[in-house]
Order: structure tokens, then sequence, then C-alpha cells
């Protein structure tokens, strides 16, 4: 610790190595097997339960709890990974708070839900843990697919489509693969790296070649995975980031939240991340949410998350804000950034409080400055080089049905394309039925679509 | 305030709440401790006859079930008798007595079926000042193998002639424990009459297997890979428990016969469900092997709170208060017509009264796509299933129908005029039906 918490300016080692070692540890620790016996036992097995609608899975939650309640967590973890092969990942990272727990009757009931995702996590890891792989590969179709970006729906849709025998060369632009599981999710939601544990573990049907830093425009094309390929499925998530277009923004330490988050995740020492004493994040999302908690995690003095419309329109859950607030961040709604200050780096940022009307959003005449000597903006990522020739709705991959785009024997799915919320098992869901349509496809159970 | 002292076949205790003949009292540092916590009575430990004691397994005597938070729901055992000396368990039980006079201080005996063998022992339990004696016909294993304990409970004939050898030999009261592990228990608890007994006791445990361990393929507990059935106890066989202490209560062949009530007893309100079919006191175990002598407080309370809010003054106002109302099937009412109602306002939408009915009962309730559940009166057989597996208590209730609605499920008229089965015109031996 060669800083403190006071020092000003953008400082690493403001904390103890202990304190770091705390401040990311496992945020909702696992339940044990009697923790998870209990945890089990109060749910009520509901006929055509409201939760399994609400998961984007779907997955069998009553019948998964019940298998862990009667002692067979590895069966749990069977009826899971069926639905969603990221299982593991989506029990730590989903935001339950909106998805099945929020439809439990006894959240409904009590406000109290049955801990459906710990849950998840307990039967998950421990199948995980015996480290066998839970499916069999069907025999070689002789079929090839290609598969671009290897995040939370490139895997998905290739362990579907390798699990139906198809053979599947997934391209990802990084250096590692499992995207935003990788360079995205908050520390303390994934530790003991296991994004790259479960790429391995899911890389266990076999029948899928990964090829880290191939990026699609740059060192492949379109048109060339579409000429050697029998599928292309495009899972390219949302590279880019929405200009603030602040008067300021160039100045030193004022830079992208996702930047920061990628560079903290892939730290060895989280000791060495410089963080500023007096920290403000522009935006409501997740990403505003966990730039602000690990920048505090980090040793900041002051963390103000900065929004501009009102609470309820905030992306980020309830429980996300509760976190945040719980670890000492300040939010403040209703305000939008005037400038940013400072002699090359930053030193304030002014806000004017805005008012929401039929016109949209408007600034009034109420200011105020915070004193900031980092600036993270987390306003929104976007899709960032789409390759040409494929119709976009909005800012995305225009899509119908299980994920076919504009092009014939293209599909696409997760964040890049249109529809659904920007979530991991959204994309899990997406990713898993495009491999059905494809495999569909091409085994000739369907005829096909379009094109 | 309620008076909740008891005299029980002559013998009394401050309070209806006695520990049955197991390990809590087994011995003098047990049964002193039990008292100053407040138990108003004791049945020793079953004495067995004087010589060499009989000896325990040396590994797992207990097997148990439980429900999810492992809350013990039955347990099982396989100990024997008193494991210590005769001339010890006889010193004890007379120190006891001394220090304590108003607890009721019975002793649990069991020795061969020979006249002279039973003889021997009253008396020497006559000189500890003992209030009476329990005789245990029910320890359904290992004593069992050896013509003792149930093997005697089981046969009506051994009941009344040991009961009757007993009574012959002794001034003190005699109880007769009695097995369930038997057809019918009137038969055992009638020839305990015919012997002379002056009350019986039920009921003690039942034969049991608590589980399997699948990995050793043996029966739990399981002593060096092998298992043994054992006796069962604890909340699950208050059901039992409670039938059997009815069938004796509203036998006309022992009407009258005093009953001490046993069998999963773990809260006050146990213990007068237990009074109300006919018990005139309970012993407990399971409870205080589970929880141990403190919780007689919570029953002394509960049960004189509720006394005192229904207006009992004593003990012996509510014992077999419920007897009348135990009947036989063909007795009761088929006139009483109920429908399940759900209250929509407290339903929180589980669709498990629907998948009971639809799958398992009578395709009486209906699903809406907005999971508004609602129960089709012409279907609705009254099986009062939806009732049980609802999580809400309250939210399904079982409403009779007044007299001059039609029912739509028969089309029928229903009446207030009390008419069972005995009466009925489907009933082949109906003579009105002639
Ligand atoms: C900071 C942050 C926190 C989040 N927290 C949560 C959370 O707690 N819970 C939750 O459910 N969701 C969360 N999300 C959202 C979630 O991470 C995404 O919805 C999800 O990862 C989308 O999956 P995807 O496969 O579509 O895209 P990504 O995970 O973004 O993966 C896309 C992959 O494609 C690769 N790629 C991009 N362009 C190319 C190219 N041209 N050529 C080759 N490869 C390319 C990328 O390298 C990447 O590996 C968070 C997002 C962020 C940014
Ligand atoms: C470990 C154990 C030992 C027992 N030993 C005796 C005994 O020696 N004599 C006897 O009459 N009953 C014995 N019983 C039976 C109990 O007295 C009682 O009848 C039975 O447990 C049912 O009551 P409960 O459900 O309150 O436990 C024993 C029970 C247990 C659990
Ligand atoms: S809604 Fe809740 S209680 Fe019902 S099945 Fe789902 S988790 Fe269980
Ligand atoms: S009482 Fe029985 S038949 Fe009637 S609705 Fe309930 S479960 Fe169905
Ligand atoms: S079981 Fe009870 S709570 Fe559940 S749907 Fe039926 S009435 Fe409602």
């Amino acid at each position: 610790m060669t800083n403190t918490q006071l020092t000003p300016g953008v400082a690493p080692a403001r904390l103890r190595d202990e304190d770091y070692q705390d401040n990311f540890a496992d945020k909702a620790p696992p339940l044990d097997t009697h923790a998870a016996a209990v945890a089990a036992d109060r749910c009520y097995f509901c006929h055509d339960a409201p939760c399994i609608t609400a998961c984007p899975t779907a997955i069998d939650i009553p019948l998964f709890i019940r298998e862990i309640a009667t002692g067979a967590p590895v069966a749990a973890a069977r009826t899971i990974f069926t639905q969603n092969v990221l299982g593991g990942m989506c029990a730590r990272v989903c935001p339950t708070e909106m998805l099945c727990e929020e439809a439990c009757v006894r959240e409904v009931a009590e406000g109290r839900p049955v801990e459906i995702g710990r849950l998840q996590r307990y039967a998950t890891d421990t199948l995980m843990m015996r480290g066998d792989h839970p499916f069999t590969r069907a025999p070689e179709t002789g079929r090839r697919v290609a598969v671009v970006g290897a995040g939370p729906a490139g895997l998905a849709c290739a362990h579907r489509l390798a699990m139906k025998g198809h053979e599947v060369r997934l391209f990802d632009a990084r250096p590692k693969p499992g995207g935003l599981n990788e360079y995205g999710i908050a520390a303390y939601k994934t530790v003991n790296d296991f994004a790259q544990a479960e790429v391995a573990w899911l890389m266990g049907i076999g029948g899928i070649t990964v090829e880290n830093g191939k990026a699609l425009g740059r060192d492949i094309s379109l048109d060339a995975l579409r000429e050697g390929y029998d599928a292309v499925f495009l899972a390219i998530g949302l590279g880019g980031v929405n200009a603030l277009r602040t008067e300021g923004e160039e100045k030193s330490h004022v830079q992208d939240a996702v930047d920061f988050i990628a560079h903290l995740r892939q730290a060895e020492d989280l000791s060495k991340i410089p963080v500023g004493r007096d920290v403000v994040v522009i935006g409501g999302g997740m990403t505003a949410v966990d730039a602000a908690v690990q920048s505090k995690l980090l040793g900041a003095e002051t963390v103000t998350m900065v929004y501009r419309r009102g609470r309820a329109n905030m992306s980020a859950s309830g429980r996300e804000q509760q976190h945040a607030a719980s670890k000492g961040v300040r939010i403040i709604t209703g305000a939008a950034p005037l400038r940013i200050f400072g002699e090359g780096a930053v030193e304030a940022v002014e806000f004017a409080y805005t008012n929401e009307t039929e016109a949209g959003l408007e600034l009034t005449d109420k200011t105020f400055k915070l004193k900031a000597d980092q600036v993270f903006k987390a306003i929104g990522q976007v899709l960032d080089g789409a390759p040409q020739g494929l119709t976009l709705s909005g800012r995305k991959i225009a899509v119908t049905g299980p994920g076919r785009t504009s092009l014939d024997g293209v599909w696409a799915g997760g964040d890049c394309a249109a529809g659904g919320d920007d979530l991991t098992v959204t994309a899990v869901a997406e990713g898993r039925d495009a491999a059905e349509d494809i495999d569909a496809m091409l085994t000739g159970t369907e005829e096909r679509a379009h094109g | 305030m309620a008076d909740l002292s008891c005299d029980f076949v002559g013998i009394k205790s401050p309070n209806p709440f006695w520990l049955a003949s197991a390990p809590p009292t087994d011995k003098e540092y047990n049964v002193r401790r039990a008292f100053e916590a407040g138990w108003g009575g004791v049945v020793w430990k079953t004495l067995g006859e004087d010589g060499p004691p009989v000896v325990n397994v040396n590994g797992p005597r207990y097997g148990a079930i439980w429900g999810a938070d492992r809350r013990l729901l039955g347990l099982n055992n396989i100990e024997l008798i008193t494991d210590r000396p005769l001339e010890v368990n006889l010193r004890e039980i007379k120190t006891v007595k001394r220090d304590y006079p108003d607890r009721a201080m019975v002793v649990s005996l069991m020795v061969p079926c020979e006249e002279e063998a039973w003889k021997a022992i009253l008396a020497r339990v006559e000189e500890t000042g003992a209030d009476g004696v329990e005789l245990n016909f029910g320890c359904p294993h290992g004593m069992s193998e050896r013509g003792m304990g149930s093997a005697v409970g089981q046969v009506p004939d051994y009941v009344e002639m040991v009961t009757r050898w007993c009574k012959a030999n002794t001034r003190m009261p005699v109880i007769v424990k009695l097995t369930p592990n038997i057809t019918d228990i009137r038969l055992a608890s009638r020839a305990a009459h015919k012997g002379g007994a002056d009350a019986v006791s039920l009921i003690n445990t039942i034969n049991s297997i608590t589980g399997v361990d699948l990995d050793q393929m043996a029966p739990e507990p399981t002593i060096d890979g092998k298992g043994t059935h054992g006796g069962y106890c604890g909340p699950a066989v208050k059901p039992i428990a409670l039938n059997m202490v009815a069938e004796i209560a509203r036998d006309p062949e022992t009407a009258g016969l005093p009953i001490s009530g046993i069998g999963g007893v773990t809260t006050w309100k146990d213990a007068a469900e237990f009074m109300a079919l006919g018990a005139g006191n309970v012993q407990v175990c399971t409870a205080v092997m589970t929880y141990g002598f403190k919780i007689v407080q919570e029953m002394i309370s509960g049960l004189s709170q509720w006394m005192d809010d229904k207006g009992h003054a004593q003990v012996s106002d509510l014992v077999g208060r419920a007897v009348p109302n135990v009947t036989d099937w063909q007795y009761l009412n088929l006139n009483y017509v109920t429908k399940a109602r759900i209250d929509q306002a407290a339903c929180i939408k589980c669709g498990r009264c629907f998948a009971a009915c639809e799958d398992t009962s009578h395709q009486a309730i209906t699903m809406s796509p907005e999971r508004v559940f609602e129960v089709q009166d012409d279907e609705c057989v009254a099986c009062n299933l939806c009732v049980n597996v609802c999580p809400v208590e309250d939210c399904i209730t079982m409403e009779r129908l007044a007299a001059g609605q039609t029912d739509p499920r028969t089309g029928q008229t229903v009446s207030d005029d009390y008419a069972n089965w005995t009466t009925h015109p489907n009933n082949p031996g109906t003579c009105a039906a002639e």
C-alpha cells in the first residue's frame, strides 16, 4: 500500500492487499449442501410454474430444485444445462430479481422468493467440480458451421451445434474466449477465473475449434465464411460505445467504463490498477453500476453515479442499485453532464438537472459541479462493424424467428441482434435457438425458410 | 389459572406430563434434573430381573427421518431395557422418590414369563416406595426375541395372565404398556382389563426400518454392515397412537379403563389431543430426547393457557371430551355436503391445487391463462385434497351447502336430515331399501 484513499489524482495501491481480497471476494458465496436443501424445500413445485416462463432459457426450475431437495444435484445440473449450457455463469450473473425470482409465487406472496439463482449455482458447481461433461456428441454430420464471437451467444450456439454432430469453428477477435463473461461481468460475480473454466468445460463436448485473435472484417470476411461453411452465426456483441458529446470529453482520465472494466478483469494484481480519488460515472445501466462499484472497491474515496433520467428508467435493477449504495456509491438521477473541466486531466464535471417533457429530455438552468479526477462514460454500447449487406433494425442486426438474418445461411443472436434484453441469459437462449434452427436446416427437417 | 394436577389411578402428579420409560428416565441423575425442570412424573427405564444386566450394541442405536431443516420427525431405536444392575436402579428410585414425594414415580418392568420372576421383582420395587408399576409388553426388538416385551404383548392370553400375576402380587397400581405391533389394539387392552389392570399405556414403539444405506446396501442404523428392525417413535407415530387410544376409549368392553397416552407427544397441543381422546395423562420420550427436559415448560404454559381460554378448570374436564365424536364410517352423515372454496385474495397462484385435483382427484379445478384457479362445484366431491396441498393456510376452505341448495354434482337438493350408510339405498344390507 503505497497510496491511500486520500491520495490526490489517479493512483494505484490505495488499499492494503487484504482489502483487495475482501473487496473482490465472491459476492454471493455458494450454498452448502444443507443450506441448499433448506432453500430447495421452500419451492412449491408449482404447476406450469411462472418462474420457468420468466427464465429466458426456460429452465425447468421446479424440477431441478426438487432434484436438489432429493439429494441429486448432478441430475439437477443436467436439467439446467439441457436448457442453458452456461447455467453456471447465469447462476452468478443473472439479475434474478427481474427474471425467475421476480415471478416466483413466493416473491409475489411474501417478498421472499425461492433462491433460484443460488440453487442453480449449487447444482451447476457440483457437476462442474466433478469435471465431467454431461452431454455426448451425436455422430458427425460432416456439416461445418462458422460462429463469430465467443461470448455467451456464440458459445451456446457452438455447443448445441457440436452436440448435434456438426463441426464448429469459433472465431473471436479477442485473445481469450468468453466475451463479456471474460471482459465485462463484475469481478466479484465470477471469481477464480470461472469464465475460462466454464469455456474449457463447455469445450468438453468436442467438435469445436476456437480461433482467437480473428476479427470479422479484419482477418476474415462474411463472404468467405458463407463460401466456406454450411452456415454462419454472428454473435459479435456490442463492440462500440455511445459518444458522450460533452465539452471536455477529450481530457485525460475521461474513459469508457467498458475499457476500465475489461482492464480490471484482466489484471493479475488489482493493486496495480490506478483509480481516482473522486470518481464520477455517467450512466444508469449495469455497466455504470459495475464501474462505480469496482472503483469504490479499488479504493476511490468518493464515487458518484449520475444518470440523466429518473430512477425508474435506470436499466440497472433495484437490487443492483442497492448493491451500489451499500458499497458507498452515491447515485444522482435526473442530471446530465454539461462540460468537463481540467487542465489536461479532468478536475471536475458540471451537470444540469433535467426535466422530462413530452418532447424529450430538457436541461434546466439548475446546475452543480462534482469534483472528479476520473470520469467513466457508461452511456450504452452499440454494434460496431456489422458486415455489409445485413439489414439492420435500429442499430442492431435485424432477425426473424430464431435469429435468421436477411442473408441466406446467416444467423445472428445475442447483444448484436435486435430484440431481447442485453443479458447473458438472453444471449444464451438466442444462441441455442439459432443452433436448433441451423441444425434443422442442415439436416433437412426444416425447408430453407429464407433466401 | 387452570389446575393441571392429576390423579391417575391414584398416583398423583402436579401435571399430566410424565416422561416415558426410556433413556431420559434411565438413572437418578436424569430423573432429578427432569423433576427440577418441572416434569410431573416419570416411568423409570424398564428393569429386568436380578443378575447380570442385558448388554446393548456398541454401534449406533438410533436411526431417524428428518424434514428439510433436519427437524427430527421420526426416531427408531434398538436399545434394550436398562443395562445397569437392578440393585443400583432400585436404590436410586428410592432416593429420588424420597426427595420428590409430590412427583409420580412409576417403575417399568420386564422379566421372563414366569409368575415367580414377577413376584420377586414386584416385592423389591415396593420397597422403594414407588407409586406404581408399568408392565413393558411392548419393546419390539431384542427383548422380544427372548420371549419378553412385544412377544408377550402380541398374545392377549399372556397379557391377561401376567397382569393377573402382578395384581395378585402387589398392592401397587399396575399399568400395562401395550405394543402397537398388533392388528387390533382392543384385543390387548381387553386382556389387560380382564387380568385386572388399573390402566393401559400406549403406544410403545412400532417395528420399523428407517432407511437403507444404499452404499452398504444395509438397513439403518447399520452395525458392521447389518441392521435389524427397531422401534419407531416421535412425531411421525402420533396419528397411529391417537387412533389406538381412541379405539380403546370407545370400546364398550373396556369402558372407563384409564389410559396413559404415549407416542409422538411433542407439544401441549399433542397432549391435549391425546387427553381429548381419553388419555388421563401423557408420557413423552422422543421430544425430550430431541430438545431436552426444558420443553415441559412450554407444555405446562400452553396447556394451562388453552384451558383458561376454554374455561376448563381441571384436567379431568377435558379427558375423553372428543371420544363421543369418534365413530365408524358407516355412521357419518352423508347429507353433509361441502365444496372447496378458494379465497382469490389469498391465492398465490402456485397451481398445486390444480395439479392435485386434475391429476389425482376429480378434475374439479380450472386454471385460466392468468393463473386464476376456480372450483367447479359440479365436479367437486369435497375430498379436501386441495386444502391439504395448498401452501397457504386457510386459502382453500370447505364450505357446507345449506339445506335446500342443489348440489350441482349430484343434482340433488341438500337436506339437513342426518342420513348415513346404514340407511342408504345403495347399501345391500339396508332394510329401509327393501
Ligand atoms: C460491464 C458489463 C456488465 C454486465 N453485467 C451483466 C450481468 O451482471 N448480468 C447479465 O446478465 N448481463 C450483464 N451484462 C450484459 C452481458 O454481458 C451481455 O448481454 C452478454 O455478454 C451478451 O453476449 P454476446 O455473446 O451477445 O456478446 P459478448 O459477450 O459481447 O461477446 C461478443 C464476442 O464477440 C467478439 N467480437 C466482437 N466483434 C468481433 C469481430 N468483428 N470479429 C470476431 N469477434 C468479435 C468479442 O470479442 C466478444 O468475445 C453486462 C455487460 C457489461 C458491458
Ligand atoms: C431409546 C429408546 C428406548 C426405549 N426404551 C424403552 C423401555 O425400556 N421401556 C419401555 O417401556 N419403552 C421404551 N421406549 C419406548 C418409549 O417409552 C415410548 O413408548 C415411545 O418412544 C413412544 O413415545 P415418543 O413418541 O414420545 O417417543 C424406548 C424408546 C426409545 C426411543
Ligand atoms: S415459482 Fe417459485 S415456488 Fe413456484 S416452482 Fe418456481 S421457484 Fe418454485
Ligand atoms: S375438494 Fe377435492 S374434488 Fe373438490 S376441488 Fe378440492 S381436490 Fe378437487
Ligand atoms: S394451491 Fe392455494 S395458493 Fe396455490 S393456486 Fe391453489 S388456491 Fe392458490
